[in-house]
Formats: C-alpha cells, sequence, structure tokens
C-alpha cells in the first residue's frame, strides 16, 4: 500500500480546468446551422383518451417544421428505463400513445426554426379529450373495479396491469408473526416519503443530426449512451450500426438521466426533416415530467429477545411509481435487498409489497434508489425499539448488525426485480465507522445534556447506521480501452459515463497506478458509443468498483506489453522489469523512457501497436457502509427544525481519490438533508404539480449547511480495484433517519412523514400537547 | 438593436440585440458558452451569473439592452485552462467541481466578494453563494476552498 503513488492521492479533476473556466463542454454548448427547436405539448388531464388531434392552425405557424402526435410516429411499446437488456421495468411505454396517464404526459411535440414559433404553435395544437376515471392514491389502485391505467394490449413485463400493479412480492424467511408474538420487545410504524426531484441543474437535453455518412447522432445528457443507442434503435427501427450517442459533459444525472426520455423525439424531428434538431427541458418540465423518487409507504415491525436481539424484521412497501413503470420493481426490490442486510441476524424476515401504477408524475431511479426510502422506516424502527428498552440506540445497533465474513439471506433471494446473488461481506468497516463517528461527535457527552434548552427550544441527537452495494452482480458488464501513443501518453476510452461524479479522474488514476505513470499523461474519452467499449453506464454505485476492475486489466495487460518491448531492448526477461514514474528499469539501473519505447514500437523496430482492452462483469455487490450522527435543534413554537452538526463516517473501501470521495459524501448527504427537511413536489387533488420551481421547491443552499465533519474509515475490499468499492449512494439515505431520530430524542415524537418541514413539525407538536 | 459594452475587458458592439432578449440568451447567441444554464431562467439557480459593473447578477434576470456602456465580465475574467486563477485552482484542490455546471457563476460570486471584502468569514462566504444552487457537492468544499485563498497574505493573487 505505502509504495502507491496515484492510487489514494486527491489529484484534481482532469476535466477540471476545463469546467472551472466555462468551455463549451455541455450538450447544449454546441449549435449547428438549420437547427430545429422543440417545445412539447403536455397532457392538461390526468387521464384521458385523445379523441381528436388538430394541428393545422399550428403547422400553418411560419417557422414550424414538424408535429409529432400519436398519429404520426411508430407504436412501439418499450421503457424508458436506461438498464441492461433485458430490462427488468415494464414495457408501458409509447413515443405518443392515444391515452395520457398523468397531467405531464406527452401529448405532440412541435420543432419550428426558433423556439418562440414553436412554443406558439403548441398554444394552437387543439385537442379533444374524453376523461377517463383516475387514481391519485396508491392505496386505490388496487381496489376492486379501479380504473386500469394500463389497458394497452402491447404491455410487457408487469406484474398484473389489470389491478395496476408493476410489482408484487411476498418474501418469507422463518415466520415472522410467531417469532413477533413471542418477543419481548416490539416497534413498528409505517413511515411516509413524498415525490422528490433529481434537480440536475442540467436539465433533460438532446442535439440530433445526421454526419455526413446519415448516420444518427445523438449528444445527449444522459447516463446511459449505451442503453440509449439500444432503445432508440428498437423503438425507430434502426439498425444499432446507424445510431452514434455521443455523451458530452453532464450537468448533474442522480439517476433521474438513467431513462430515455428526449432522444426518440430528437432522432424523430432530424429522421424526417434531416435537420438537426435539439429538445431541452425547462426546469418546470425537469420537476413535472421528467423522473421522481418513488413516493413510498413503508411499515416496519421488529421484534427483538430480552437480550436486544433482533429475531423479526417486517418491511411491507406501498410504492407509488406514477403512471410508468420505469425502475418500479427495481427500485422496491432494492429497499428490501440494501437494507434488511444490514441486521443480518434476525432469523425471521418479511419482504413484502407491491408497485402500483396511479395518475401522477412518473418515478424512476434516484440516487439511493429505494434503499433511502427503506432506511427512512427500518433505522427509526430501531430507535423505537431502542427507546422501548430503554436502551441507547448505538448499543442496540452494535448488538446487531452484519460484520466481515457474514452473509445473509437476503443477497440471494433479493436481487434486481428478480432473485439475487450470494454473498459475503469481504469487507466491513461498520463497527469502526460507529465508533469513531460517536467519538467525534461525542455521542455519550451530548446524550448527557439536557433536551429542553430554552422556553420555546430543544435540543436532540440522533444517529443511523447504512449500507448500499457496489455495481449490479453478474449482470451488468463494463469494458476499457487503453492506448499507448509515441509518446508515452494514454488514451482511456471508457464507456463508462462520468456525469460531475470525477469517474473519468478515478479511472485514470486506476490505470496510471497499473502501469507505473502519472495521470497527467492521460486523455480520457467518456462517452461516444463509436469508439468507447461498451459500458453500462453510470447507476448502481459500479462505476469506481466495477468499470475499476476492468481498467485494472487493460492497464495491467498494456503494462505487459510495454515490459516486453523494454525486453526486447534490453534483451531480458521482462519479468526483470518494472515501471517507475513512466520509466522501465532494468535490474542494472539502465532506464528507457515509455517515449523511446513508443519511438520504437510505432517506427523503429517490432512494430506494433500498444494497446489493450478488457472488460468485467461483477460477481459481487460488496456494501459500503456508513455511520450517520446528528444534532438538530428544534424551535418549539415555530416547528422549525435546524441541523446543527453532522458527522459522518464512511467506509467505502480504498478511497481512490480522497478529496473526489468526500464530495459524493457531501453532495449526497445535503441531498438527503433536503429529503429530511423541504423537499417534496406538491400535487393537488387532481395531480397538478403545484410547486414545480426553486422558489417553491426548496433544495438545499450554502445557508443550510450545518457543521458537517467527514471520517474517511478505510478497509480492503479484496474484489474490488486497489480496494476501491463504492460511495456515490449511500449517503443519500442518513439524513431522513438520522434526523427523524433526533426529533425523537428532542420532544418524543416520531415523525413518520418527510419531510419534516415546520408546519409538519408543529402540527406534531401541537398534536402532542 | 445596437448595443456597445465592455465584454471582459474589450470594447464589443453587438447589431443584432432584440429588444426583449435577455442578457443570457444574447451572450450564448453570440458564443460565450461559458455562461451555463439557460433553463431556470428565472434568476433561481445562479448558473448563468455575470458581473455586471462588478456585481454578480444572474444573467437571465437582466435585459440585454440594459448594459448599454457597461462592463460585463464572464468567467473569461479569471483563467483559461492554462493560466488558472487561483481560485479556480483551489475549487479543484478542495475537490468543489463535480458537474460544473454551477461553477463558473459560484466562482464569479466568490470573486466579487473577494475583491470587495479580502478576508470574509465563513457566514459572509456562505451569504456569497446562496444565490447558486448546486446539486452536487453540498457547499462545503466551495467554502473551503474561499477560505483558502482569503486566508493568502495579501498580494499572493
Amino acid at each position: 500500500m505505502a509504495s502507491r503513488t496515484v492510487v489514494g492521492q486527491s489529484i484534481d479533476k482532469l476535466d477540471g480546468p476545463a469546467l472551472v473556466t466555462g468551455q463549451a463542454v455541455y450538450t447544449d454548448d454546441f449549435t449547428l446551422p438549420g437547427m430545429l427547436f422543440d417545445r412539447i405539448l403536455w397532457s392538461p388531464r390526468a387521464h384521458a383518451r385523445i379523441r381528436a388531434i388538430d394541428t393545422a392552425a399550428a403547422e400553418c405557424l411560419p417557422g414550424v417544421r414538424l408535429i409529432l402526435h400519436y398519429g404520426n410516429v411508430p407504436r412501439v411499446a418499450y421503457t424508458t428505463a436506461g438498464q441492461g437488456f433485458p430490462e427488468p421495468s415494464p414495457y408501458d411505454s409509447f413515443i405518443f400513445d392515444q391515452k395520457v396517464r398523468f397531467v405531464g404526459d406527452r401529448v405532440a411535440a412541435v420543432f419550428a426554426d426558433n423556439l418562440i414559433a414553436a412554443q406558439e404553435a403548441v398554444g394552437l395544437i387543439q385537442v379533444e379529450y374524453e376523461d377517463l376515471p383516475a387514481i391519485f392514491e396508491p392505496e386505490e389502485a388496487t381496489q376492486p373495479n379501479a380504473p386500469i391505467i394500463h389497458d394497452e394490449e402491447e404491455i410487457r413485463g408487469a406484474f398484473d396491469p389489470r389491478h395496476n400493479l408493476v410489482s408484487q412480492l411476498d418474501l418469507k424467511i422463518g415466520d415472522v408473526e410467531q417469532s413477533l408474538a413471542q418477543a419481548t420487545y416490539r416497534a413498528e410504524g409505517t413511515w411516509i416519503t413524498p415525490y422528490a426531484q433529481h434537480v440536475p441543474m442540467e436539465t433533460h437535453i438532446v442535439i440530433s443530426y445526421l454526419d455526413e455518412w446519415g448516420r444518427l447522432v445523438l449528444r445527449s445528457s444522459t447516463q446511459v449512451p449505451f442503453h440509449a443507442r439500444r432503445i432508440i434503435a428498437r423503438l425507430l427501427d434502426l439498425p444499432i450500426q446507424k445510431i452514434r450517442v455521443i455523451k458530452p459533459r453532464v450537468g448533474g444525472g442522480f439517476g433521474g438521466k438513467q431513462e430515455i426520455l428526449l432522444e426518440d423525439l430528437c432522432a424523430l424531428a432530424t429522421l424526417r426533416t434531416r435537420r438537426p434538431a435539439r429538445i431541452e427541458l425547462s426546469r418546470k418540465e425537469e420537476f413535472v415530467s421528467a423522473r421522481q423518487m418513488h413516493p413510498m409507504k413503508v411499515q416496519v415491525r421488529l421484534g427483538a429477545d430480552s437480550g436486544g436481539q433482533l429475531q423479526a424484521m417486517e418491511m411491507r412497501v406501498l410504492a407509488n411509481t406514477g403512471a410508468y413503470g420505469t425502475h418500479g420493481s427495481t427500485v422496491f426490490f432494492n429497499t428490501g435487498s440494501k437494507t434488511l442486510p444490514l441486521y443480518n441476524k434476525a432469523p425471521n424476515v418479511r419482504f413484502v409489497g407491491d408497485v402500483v401504477y396511479t395518475n401522477l408524475p412518473v418515478a424512476g431511479a434516484y440516487r439511493g434508489y429505494g434503499a433511502t426510502e427503506g432506511y427512512f422506516a427500518l433505522e427509526c424502527a430501531i430507535d423505537q425499539l431502542a427507546a422501548k428498552m430503554g436502551m441507547d440506540p448505538l448499543l442496540l445497533r452494535r448488538k446487531n448488525h452484519i460484520r466481515e465474513g457474514e452473509t445473509s439471506p437476503i443477497f440471494i433471494k433479493l436481487g434486481e426485480g428478480r432473485e439475487g446473488v450470494e454473498q459475503t461481506v469481504q469487507s466491513c468497516g461498520l463497527d469502526r465507522c460507529i465508533e469513531l463517528g460517536m467519538k467525534a461527535f461525542q455521542w455519550d457527552e451530548r446524550r448527557k445534556k439536557p433536551r429542553r434548552i430554552g422556553p420555546d427550544r430543544a435540543r436532540g441527537v440522533g444517529m443511523s447506521i447504512l449500507m448500499q452495494g457496489s455495481s449490479i452482480p453478474q449482470v451488468d458488464m463494463a469494458a476499457a480501452s487503453l492506448r499507448m501513443a509515441e509518446d508515452g501518453s494514454f488514451h482511456l476510452f471508457l464507456g463508462a459515463t462520468d456525469i460531475g461524479t470525477g469517474s473519468d479522474t478515478i479511472l485514470a488514476q486506476i490505470a496510471a497506478e497499473t502501469i507505473g505513470v502519472s495521470t497527467d499523461r492521460f486523455t480520457v474519452y467518456s462517452s461516444d458509443t463509436d469508439f468507447s467499449p461498451f459500458d453500462k453506464g453510470a447507476y448502481a454505485s459500479s462505476t469506481t468498483y466495477l468499470t475499476g476492475q476492468a481498467v485494472y486489466k487493460a492497464a495491467f495487460a498494456v503494462r505487459n506489453q510495454i515490459l516486453g518491448i523494454a525486453g526486447l531492448w534490453f534483451k531480458v526477461e521482462p519479468g526483470t522489469l518494472e515501471i517507475r514514474q513512466g520509466v522501465v528499469f532494468n535490474q542494472q539501473g539502465a532506464r528507457l523512457t515509455l517515449e523511446e519505447i513508443g519511438y520504437r514500437s510505432y517506427y523503429l523496430a517490432d512494430q506494433q501497436q500498444i494497446e489493450a482492452s478488457a472488460s468485467a462483469l461483477s460477481q459481487a455487490s460488496p456494501p459500503p457502509f456508513s455511520a450517520h450522527f446528528a444534532e438538530i435543534e428544534i424551535d418549539l413554537e415555530t416547528g422549525i427544525v435546524r441541523p446543527l452538526d453532522y458527522v459522518v463516517a464512511v467506509d467505502c473501501g480504498v478511497a481512490i481519490n480522497p478529496e473526489l470521495a468526500k464530495g459524493q459524501v457531501l453532495g449526497s448527504l445535503m441531498n438527503g438533508i433536503g429529503f429530511a427537511l423541504s423537499e417534496e413536489l406538491l400535487l393537488s387533488s387532481r395531480g397538478v404539480a403545484l410547486n414545480p420551481n426553486f422558489l417553491d421547491y426548496k433544495i438545499p443552499t450554502s445557508l443550510d449547511l450545518p457543521r458537517i465533519e467527514i471520517i474517511p474509515v478505510e478497509t480492503n475490499e479484496p474484489t474490488g480495484p486497489y480496494g476501491a468499492k463504492s460511495v456515490g449512494e449511500i449517503c443519500i439515505n442518513g439524513p431522513l433517519p438520522t434526523l427523524a431520530n433526533a426529533i425523537f430524542d428532542a420532544t418524543g415524537i416520531q415523525m413518520k412523514e418527510a419531510p419534516f418541514t415546520a408546519e409538519r413539525v408543529w402540527r406534531a407538536l401541537k398534536r402532542n400537547e | 438593436m445596437q448595443l456597445s459594452f465592455r465584454l471582459n475587458g474589450s470594447a464589443t458592439q453587438w447589431e443584432d440585440v432584440h429588444p426583449g432578449e435577455n442578457l443570457l440568451e444574447a451572450l450564448r447567441r453570440h458564443g460565450c458558452w461559458e455562461v451555463k444554464g439557460n433553463n431556470c431562467t428565472h434568476g433561481e439557480c445562479g448558473a448563468c451569473t455575470i458581473l455586471l459593473d462588478g456585481i454578480p447578477v444572474p444573467s437571465c434576470t437582466v435585459f440585454a439592452a440594459r448594459v448599454e456602456g457597461r462592463n460585463v465580465d464572464t468567467i473569461r475574467l479569471l483563467g483559461d485552462p492554462d493560466h488558472l486563477h487561483p481560485l479556480q485552482q483551489a475549487f479543484l484542490r478542495h475537490g468543489a467541481v463535480q458537474c460544473g455546471y454551477c461553477i463558473p457563476g459560484m466562482l464569479l460570486s466568490a470573486h466579487a466578494l473577494l475583491v470587495r471584502n479580502p478576508h470574509p468569514n465563513r457566514e459572509e462566504i456562505k451569504q456569497s453563494l446562496s444565490g447558486h444552487l448546486c446539486r452536487c457537492t453540498g457547499y462545503l468544499q466551495q467554502i473551503e476552498a474561499i477560505e483558502e485563498i482569503a486566508g493568502l497574505p495579501e498580494g499572493a493573487e
């Protein structure tokens, strides 16, 4: 470990200089002559059939070139979920349908010479709707005689669309009922999370054009360029060969761009008009018509024996996927699979639930991927149990959490919408996360302080523990290609999708460490489906762990090629040579630079390309672990909750780039604090979004930042590249239970519905009086 | 309509500005791709921030016509990829840049703060960034980067 020179260093992001100087790196920082601009007509109805659509007036408007609607596009059932093939999400979407299923569903798209004409034309389209009974409450979806939201005959892959069920599961290990009946201590409750939006600073945007060979090029702000290419090819009946997807720099994704939302329309416009086309969602459209976190009701029941050993855990989930089932079953499975193994010693476990359609905005993948909702319920139930036992909730967790060398039956029972993969936890720093976190936070000292600190003020402390995964085992593949030029510089080609996470830099660090050079020599390309090797894309906390393995293998092969050439030069066995800081040394200390090797290999002797590709498929999904601690202050008169201090200890294996890993923790943490305190997409009783803008939907600003301390807890994951696991998602799950537990500590009230706005807390305080 | 102003210190004339056009649109239409964020258009996210006579403002909230005779500075004021400003270097060193979309605007607000007040405290730094929404980072690393620059001896820039 001590000999590592690149891995473990907080080097600057390789794309950093371009980003801090505002270079034209994003999808929209680019224009083409003759480009068409799009505006979309969104449904004002929650559930309706389109009886007639009249575009005549709109078409007459000067500058309008094309109007797409259900009557003039191919009808192919598909899923917008950018997942591996075959996707575990149902095929329940169409480019346009004669039916609209939520306020904000697509009705038509206008392409015009400029945005003003396109917008005006949208207003001139006449649509006659036949309203249908709609479902606005998830509980109503499965009632007898409920309207059927997906009555199309083409639907495939949903559990029971006649009853609005995308997914249903009842998984039993042991006998939960009997165990609960015998338990000395029990805890239970139902915890509720609302619609919440990803809010990437760059909204969804695509630019399409035909290249000089007549091939379709899609320049898209996407997390999944290869899945986008495959899905668009099928939708538009084009060979994959005829499509190129370019991912420029992306202005944030968080799961929202693991969706194929606009590429189909843009592609159709370009194919029909032979002109470049551009679609960008406005902020309001991003809030309403892009994707959301699944609103969930998660009921948890726990039972423990007199010593505090968990004997039974039950989690019942009702997840609302909205009008389409994208990521519906997989997010739901992860609500259990990413949470229940944390307490692996309970012999009786039940995970049961429904994922239902409603006529509301569409939920999809969101950083945390269902674990966020699960941890809110589970970790609050643990605190309730501890309170009933009169035990420190930290001690209760210590008695029960998973440890190194252990497994959980959940790993094999619950996968991605299907069965999972057996695995033993080979690296687990959770006990140290708890130990170091509680010391830094001064947990014991703070728990001794009085809760009431003024006539109208109270304080409280809370904690939670977490795990996530790293990649989807035995499903998703990643590859990397690495090439050396004659000057000893390297091109690293990746299908992996850096969406701001810094993965280009981290993967270059893995390659550089493996070869024995610095990252200054690297140029990283990600991603372009014409040039990048395949990669599933940026999701499931997989890039560092999984693509990192592919990069390691490719770099190891390139290193061996370099040593082979050097061996010819020195006339020695390559195994006797080594590379240090870009120079090959033989055992006598003679030197050969990579430049010398490059020039020899490309021009002078034994000419050959120095290049290798490699791929990786993970066999496990090693969990990162984390412990969160917070102190809050609560104004008992107004209900305002203010987090004062927040300590996070996190085990992500070996952090390839500690500063970038810290950035992942901080960003996900603040997003989670937003979930806990302010973020909720409000909907009217008829499904109309009420706050789709930044003034009314509050994401945290710099003023909301508590004092934060991040404690890295290093472990060495034997299956990961240089010991690395994931860190991108885990910490978004912490603030909901941690802050709820702190409110519980301060007031004795368990907040069971997020977010904990002043109004909601105030009402809870009043009820309690 | 015609517009004369100073852009990043250079006398600039645009001949084709529409009276209703906001400065963000006009800048991007004239190739100033460094001004990001043409999706909120209500001055709420801060990504399109420029300096107008040294004061940070979201360019989507200013009519282009309003900058006649005035000084507009974009992130090009600070540095280019080969000659980064110390503040830009500090942002990178502290891991304060993830997707980067909000960063040019944030850097300009931080720069304006440091010009006005070379040694701000943490609260003042937080205030200066409060008009910039960032979903990737959580703001702490930017604050630490600005504190590092603010802590440098006078004239270190």
